[in-house]
């Protein structure tokens, strides 16, 4: 048998491997957020039930690894009888784990908004949609803008736990490769290069959106 | 979908479940013990005057912190081998929490020792503390106590996050699981066993370090420490 060794067309297969990590990203954030937005009203609702429930439902989330949430979509479901493929499982599985994630991140943006501009949009008649519309959403939205950005870098990066399961992403694209060339040195620094050429520029992006909304706010 | 769950089948394969707790309790431990150590050394050289400390300790930061910690893994278990150097699992899964957790609480403590006020020093000089004196009573405590919920937020991340170590085949919690499930084929029951002890363990590490905060900083700190969810670092 003759060794590959880690060359152009193994890389070229690590960048096309990334376009998955992307897409997961994506599914993850878009999905998490929308689950994860509504699970930040129901925890500053102001009905005390909802509030319990999603407070709960938060503390198990940021309670229990991603693997293991990715094993009971994965593995779990499937001896229920309900095979996942692992793009769906993964996709799943990331999209709950971001949602515990970003509701809570997002909660402290919404009570963050200063308790004056409840005040205010109660005493002009507005509606609790009304007031979440065009009165506190916005700002919150603005407060949020930061550490959102900042959590995107984390799911990248823990979207490598789904190589685990099987789903060729850019982790596991890397041991694919390890496994033909025997060169893991090589091969794995290359990933992380790779992870980090995605992250870094969207840790920069964060840290420069918090200097710049945190001027504004302090003028 | 009808199904039934057979969790008395997983009480059987007790022993393996519980070597893997305590695998997953020494490795969060050590990794705490040493990786917070790390961050209080290298968050002092940091913030230190400008100078090539300053930027290794910042390029080693942000490398760390924008690369997964299964690569990391990966790069400690499979790559250090090519350089001479061959480490068992454990040892492996060690030192890449080490040095994951040791990037994250440098950040933490940094942020906590640029919020001390440059009077404080000052008055501390004043009282005629020497150098020592004042770095541990009046930077490094004080700097500490004001991050420890956000430190403590990241040993839990931490500890959770030791369950990918079961990729490179370290014998802690969540490899237990999947052994399990191999010997038993109830893959259902048992991660939702085992996910139900991650959580436990989680809730008891976060309560064991509010009992450390109350003892170190008294009960205002503990108390945030106890209620505070895992931040996310940005």
């Amino acid at each position: 048998m003759i060794l590959r060794t880690f060359g152009f067309s193994e890389f070229g297969f690590l960048v096309s491997a990334l376009l998955w990590t992307v897409v997961l990203t994506i599914i993850a954030l878009s999905g998490g957020g929308i689950v994860g937005f509504f699970i930040a009203l129901a925890r500053t609702s102001t009905h005390r039930w909802l509030r319990i429930v999603a407070a709960t439902y938060i503390q198990i989330i940021q309670g229990i690894p991603v693997l293991m949430i990715l094993f009971l979509s994965y593995y779990g479901l499937s001896l229920a009888g309900l095979q996942l493929p692992p793009l769906v499982a993964a996709g799943a599985s990331m999209t709950i784990y971001a949602s515990g994630y970003l509701a809570e991140i997002w909660r402290g943006c919404i009570q963050s908004v200063p308790k004056q501009q409840w005040e205010a949009s109660e005493s002009l008649a507005m509606t609790r949609t009304q007031q979440y519309r065009y009165v506190i959403l916005p700002q919150a939205l603005r407060i949020s803008l930061p550490s959102t950005v900042g959590f995107a870098v984390q799911v990248v990066k823990n979207t490598s736990i789904t190589s685990i399961i099987g789903f060729v992403e850019l982790a596991r694209a890397g041991q694919l490769i390890n496994n033909a060339t025997f060169q893991p040195f090589r091969v794995f620094i290359a990933v992380a290069a790779l992870y980090f050429v995605v992250c870094y520029p969207l840790s920069q992006l964060s840290r420069w959106l918090e200097r710049r909304l945190h001027a504004r706010s302090h003028r | 979908m009808s199904y039934t769950f057979q969790f008395g089948v997983i009480a059987q394969y007790q022993n393996e479940i519980l070597a893997g707790i305590w695998m997953t309790i020494k490795l969060s431990v050590a990794s705490i013990i040493l990786g917070c150590a790390c961050g209080i050394v290298l968050a002092s050289v940091r913030s230190m005057k400008p100078g090539i400390g300053r930027i290794l300790v910042d390029a080693y930061v942000e490398i760390i912190r924008n690369t997964p910690f299964l690569v990391q893994l990966f790069i400690v278990y499979f790559g250090m081998p090519g350089l001479g150097i061959r480490v068992s699992a454990v040892t492996a899964a060690l030192i890449g929490m080490t040095i994951n957790l040791a990037a994250y609480s440098t950040e933490i403590i940094r942020a906590g020792i640029e919020s001390i006020h440059k009077s404080q020093i000052e008055a501390g000089e004043a009282l005629g503390f020497t150098r020592l004196q004042i770095y541990r009573h009046v930077i490094i405590m004080p700097a500490i106590a004001k991050v420890y919920p956000a430190l403590c937020s990241q040993f839990v991340l931490m500890m959770l996050a030791s369950s990918v170590c079961s990729a490179i085949s370290t014998n802690e919690l969540a490899a237990s699981a999947a052994f399990v499930e191999s010997q038993s084929f109830r893959s259902f029951e048992v991660y939702i066993v085992v996910t139900l002890i991650y959580l436990a363990l989680a809730l008891a590490l976060r309560g064991v370090l509010a009992m450390i905060g109350l003892w170190l900083f008294g009960r205002r700190v503990a108390r945030r420490t106890a209620v505070a969810l895992p931040e996310v670092q940005t």
